[in-house]
């Protein structure tokens, strides 16, 4: 951390220099425009002071000219804002393919975070350097908000529902995470760190602790217990649709619209069966709502995530 | 103005002092002294709840009070200030005041509405206040669900009710402006010979009248939840808690030009007077009001910008929120414009005129950093976004508040105030304000996250900074109520028109007659027309 | 001074100038709450549109469930009040004041009928909820309610639970502008029966048919919405 009195927090990744170059433009902006219009308004003051009485000033109704000048030119510097900010917004929101997906389940009041290599962190997460970093996000009780500054990421972890952001972490260090949508008692306790390693610590740190159960795993048991094979199988008395390769392709619902498989969409099928049924399927899925919590969900969309089409079977 | 003042014999309040002349009143002047007492105590307990909150932020590790004690500080805080404070302010006190007298009328359409206005908003206060003071509530002003409806531990039903009612107060007056704008204006006050000060009113009016209804359904929805468990949130049961945001902040964004709409008429009024000159595009400043009230119902969502909702959503928002900027820009030119070649005199309103200027300036320009999508992300629910509201609706609504009391106090009262008291307070309040906010900005980009009860280390200058801030703007807010209930004891008797405006209102005595005028005012000049001498009241 | 005869009328309060101007107001005024109440109510449609939208097979259950012959049937009582409403107004405008008493009664009279009838649906509902279980049949959201009556199970009884919250929100608040509207048209009708109202002074008639309408045309809204949704 920047032991002086630092203006801004410490840029740690690929969207802080975008972030902040948008920040310092519209300080730009907003300076001239406060400092023209301060010294606009004591200028006048000041030279048009109260002399007498007696005075009576100029009849000036207005002028359609300066009405369209400033109205027009601050119109063109909002757009321009808008469009820079939703160019950065969309980046914001579009994880590359290659990212590595870490799950976050927030609670009253911890972080608890989830390597795809089945490790597990409370209040802290160590990644590695460069590489892109997808979180899956969602809450098990209230809203919160998972806040890295030095990242210039946020995004809100809601109960019943999947939110997406990314990442990728530029320098190495130890950065503040915090939580920033008010939960409780402890919401200002509800911090923790992100600690960026180079590659190589990251891997040493993966490979030390005792040896995690990977979601995959865990989410295959899952889909046992929980007798999911009784549909979903490749025979005739399958009633559910083939879990192998759809998951991140588009699939035509009942409904006639299409829809990505995502880790939202394969949640919720678990959770909401009959929200978004696949074409030609019935809405035969009982629902688990209540049958299993976050973490066993991430496993099971992790199984899902990992399941392959077969080489011979056709879909 | 006259040579030598005097105090008018017969004016509305020489019929009587007694409780039932006050607490049965249909006198709409009567009415907004009424409020003007009750809104006075709220602002001063939500003041104190301030002092709290800055008191505890003195100290990163939280030892001055705990977590739960701060919880329900800074809820109280927002409760009061939003709902009991800003929202009635300029409208119940001076719109109330004021509407008839600058058109000519002898009373608002609904006189007894009126009242009934009045006794809503002291029924919901007072269960708010009970709520908030005998077990507390600790929900955050804002009642996120599933917090407030499954988690909260506070009573969260009693202040639902409490704002419901005080919400209908909201919603009468409003009814009441627009009927008596639209049908009680005096011969030949036409739409455009209105003060602009009827024009914002107006404009909040509507604002009242359509975004009020659905905070109360939504409140009342989640009072019904937590008492019947309906599950209507409850994400566990299907409920979704982002459809509550959406109702919530459907009129809670509206809400905020309620707050500061009339303000911007109070500006227009103060700077035209102070300026002796005709306001600078008096129809563009009238549109623009109404453009705000408009396009204010369709950016709720930037509120909601990393809840999770699409993205080409957000830039629908976000564009809109850039589109509601321009009208605030177009007016603040306007304003200025006025001062171009007119007679500036520093009297204590327009000292308020000018800090009203510079920090709504900067209360609006901010509003760019958090309606941009780009650095939203990383703005919101930080310091970035207190410092930002409270430039808009400290530092923009209350200073026209302020400039309101402070210009109309001789009308209502008949007295003139100490004009030194009065400037220094002013001064005082603008440092202060400026030294408690603005570090703020800086704060929230840094990563300090908002209802922060304990914090990292290296927040704490900023912080104390801050404090030291809030303790100064203590003081200059204090120093009126000394100096103004003064001069209704001491002060010098002020005369129809003591600032030499124009405006139907100074034509007649200070303080008014019961019935405002002793004749039907018939008017015939543009408003603003400092050009020609101002009328001599009727009877001074 | 402004106009004529009706300046010194005994109804015309002393903030307006004349009859003409009081009218104008207070007629401004109704559409002025109207709106408002469109907000009030509008609220809980945007959250039937949400829910429903994303919960359609709970909606139908739970819509299949409602009686639509009844909710028919007290739509045509309700519309037959307005039209008793109509006519009162009607006759007040040419000062026929028994006529005006006696349909202000009638409506009375319909709108009851139709309360009557809320009073043994929602009975059906909630008697089943209270005392010790088993609550067979209960369909008030909560611990109690029972999903399986509307054949549903798991997440989707959280999903009827919605609907219920809606059916009894939406109409719960319907009918409590009707036991609100009731007293008042009774005391309308009383003020009547006393000769108040003329020709030349009938507003409050008048306003009180707005509102009337205006909680009948809601009522046209909900009742397709939650008791004609899926097949039947």
């Amino acid at each position: 951390m920047n032991p002086s009195m630092p203006l801004v927090p410490e840029r740690a990744s690929s969207f802080a220099g975008e972030v902040d170059a948008l920040f310092f433009f519209i300080v730009a902006v907003t300076v001239f425009f406060t400092v023209a219009v301060s010294i606009a308004a004591v200028y006048f003051a000041v030279k048009y002071r109260r002399r007498s009485d007696a005075d009576r000033p100029a009849e000036i109704h207005g002028s359609l000219l300066l009405e369209l000048t400033w109205t027009l030119i601050p119109l063109g510097i909002v757009v321009v804002m808008f469009v820079w900010g939703a160019k950065v917004f969309f980046h914001m929101n579009r994880p590359p393919d290659d990212a590595m997906t870490v799950s976050v389940v927030g609670k009253r009041w911890m972080w608890k975070l989830q390597h795809p290599t089945g490790q597990r962190e409370i209040n802290e997460l160590h990644v590695p350097l460069g590489r892109a970093v997808k979180l899956v996000i969602t809450s098990e009780d209230t809203i919160h908000s998972f806040f890295v500054p030095a990242f210039r990421i946020k995004k809100d972890a809601v109960p019943g529902r999947y939110n997406v952001a990314w990442f990728r972490a530029t320098k190495t260090g130890t950065f503040h995470l915090f939580c920033a949508e008010y939960c409780g008692t402890e919401h200002s306790k509800m911090i923790g760190r992100v600690v960026v390693l180079e590659p190589e610590a990251y891997q040493t740190w993966l490979a030390g602790g005792p040896p995690p159960e990977s979601p995959v795993v865990a989410g295959e048991k899952l889909f046992t217990e929980l007798n999911c094979v009784t549909c979903h199988r490749p025979d005739s008395a399958g009633r559910g649709p083939l879990l192998e390769g759809i998951f991140g392709r588009p699939v035509k619902l009942a409904s006639g619209d299409t829809v990505v498989a995502d880790e939202a969409y394969v949640r919720e099928s678990i959770v909401n069966p009959a929200a978004r049924v696949v074409a030609g399927y019935q809405p035969v899925m009982p629902t688990y709502l209540g049958q299993v919590s976050e973490e066993q969900l991430i496993s099971l969309v992790a199984y899902i995530q990992s399941l392959q089409v077969p080489t011979e079977a056709t879909r | 103005m006259s040579a030598e003042a005097t105090y008018p014999k017969d004016h509305f309040l020489s019929g009587g002092w007694d409780l039932k002349s006050w607490l049965l009143t249909k006198d709409h002047k009567r009415i907004g002294i009424l409020y003007l007492l009750s809104i006075s105590a709220m602002f001063v307990l939500g003041g104190l709840y301030a002092g709290l909150i800055r008191w505890n932020l003195l100290v990163p590790d939280g030892t001055h009070m705990s977590a739960d004690t701060y919880n329900k500080t800074f809820t109280a805080h927002g409760v009061i200030m939003v709902f009991f404070f800003l929202i009635p302010s300029i409208p119940a006190v001076l719109g109330n005041f004021l509407i008839p007298l600058m058109i000519g009328a002898k009373d608002l359409a609904f006189p007894k509405l009126n009242l009934l206005s009045w006794y809503l908003y002291m029924l919901g206060g007072g269960i708010t206040l009970y709520a908030l003071l005998v077990g507390g509530l600790e929900t955050g002003w804002t009642f996120y669900t599933p917090y407030s409806t499954v988690f909260a531990q506070s009573n969260v039903e009693i202040a639902a009710v409490g704002i419901f009612v005080a919400g209908f107060s909201s919603i009468l007056t409003g009814l009441n402006f627009i009927v008596t704008i639209h049908k009680m204006r005096a011969p030949g006050m036409t739409w455009f010979r209105m003060p602009l000060f009827v024009w914002a009113h107006y404009a909040t009016a509507i604002i009242q009248v359509l975004g009020t209804p659905v905070i109360a359904i939504t409140i009342l929805l989640v009072a019904l939840e937590r008492i019947f468990h309906f599950g209507f949130f409850d994400p566990a049961r299907g409920g979704d808690p982002i459809l509550f945001q959406h109702l919530f902040w459907f009129y809670s964004h509206p809400a905020v030009y309620i707050m500061i709409l009339p303000s911007m008429g109070v500006i227009s009024e103060l700077i035209t007077c102070f300026s002796r000159k005709r306001v600078f595009g008096y129809s563009f400043i009238a549109m623009s009001s109404l453009a705000i009230a408009a396009i204010g119902f369709l950016v709720w969502a930037h509120h909601m910008f990393v809840s999770g909702m699409a993205v080409y959503s957000a830039m629908v928002f976000s564009a809109l929120t850039y589109l509601v900027a321009i009208p605030s820009a177009i007016k603040t030119f306007n304003w200025v414009a006025t001062l171009y070649k007119g007679s500036i005199s520093w009297d204590t309103p327009m000292i308020y005129v000018f800090c009203f200027l510079g920090l709504f300036l900067i209360g609006g320009l901010t509003g760019l950093f958090l309606g941009n999508l780009g650095t939203d992300v990383h703005l919101t629910d930080t310091y970035f976004v207190v410092a930002h509201f409270h430039y808009i609706m400290v530092g923009g609504a209350i200073m026209g508040y302020l400039g309101a009391i402070h210009f109309w106090w001789p009308k209502i009262t008949g007295r003139k105030y100490s004009e030194a008291w009065g400037r220094l307070s002013a001064v005082l309040i603008f440092v202060g304000f400026n030294l408690t906010f603005f570090p703020q900005f800086v704060l929230g980009y840094l990563g300090m996250p908002r209802r922060y009860h304990v914090y990292p280390d290296e927040f704490q200058v900023l912080n104390v900074l801050s404090t030291a801030g809030a303790t100064v703007l203590g003081f200059g807010y204090l120093f009126p109520s000394f100096y103004l209930v003064y001069s209704l004891f001491r002060g010098e008797p002020a005369g129809a028109n003591p600032w030499g405006a124009k405006g139907l209102e100074w034509t007649t005595t200070s303080p008014p007659p019961t019935e405002n005028f002793h004749e039907v005012p018939v008017v015939t000049e543009e408003p603003y027309d400092y050009a020609r001498a101002p009328k001599e009241a009727a009877v001074v | 001074m402004s106009e004529t005869t009706t300046a010194h009328h005994p109804a015309l309060q002393h903030q307006f100038t004349d009859l003409r101007q009081q009218k104008e107001a207070v007629t401004l005024g109704m559409w002025v709450f109207i709106a408002q109440e469109v907000l009030f109510f509008g609220g809980l449609f945007a959250a039937y549109a949400v829910y429903r939208s994303m919960y359609p097979a709970a909606f139908s259950a739970g819509s299949h469930h409602l009686s639509w012959k009844i909710g028919f049937a007290n739509t045509l009582v309700l519309i037959g009040s307005s039209l008793t409403m109509a006519m009162a107004v009607h006759f007040a405008a040419i000062g026929m004041k028994r006529r005006v008493v006696g349909f202000l009664l009638a409506t009375v009279l319909l709108g009851s009928v139709f309360l009557g009838v809320k009073y043994f649906e929602y009975g059906d509902k909630i008697r089943p909820c209270l005392g010790d279980g088993p609550y067979t049949g209960c369909l008030v959201p909560g611990e109690r309610f029972d999903a399986a009556a509307l054949h549903l199970e798991g997440a989707e009884g959280g999903h009827a639970q919605i609907y219920f919250s809606l059916y009894f929100g939406m109409t719960g608040l319907h009918a409590l502008h009707m036991i609100i509207g009731i007293p008042i048209i009774l005391g309308i009708a009383f003020l009547a029966g006393r000769g108040a109202y003329s020709p030349e002074y009938h507003s409050p008639v008048e306003l009180v048919g707005l509102y009337w309408h205006f909680v009948d045309i809601i009522w046209i809204f909900l009742f397709p919405l939650l008791y004609l949704i899926g097949a039947h």
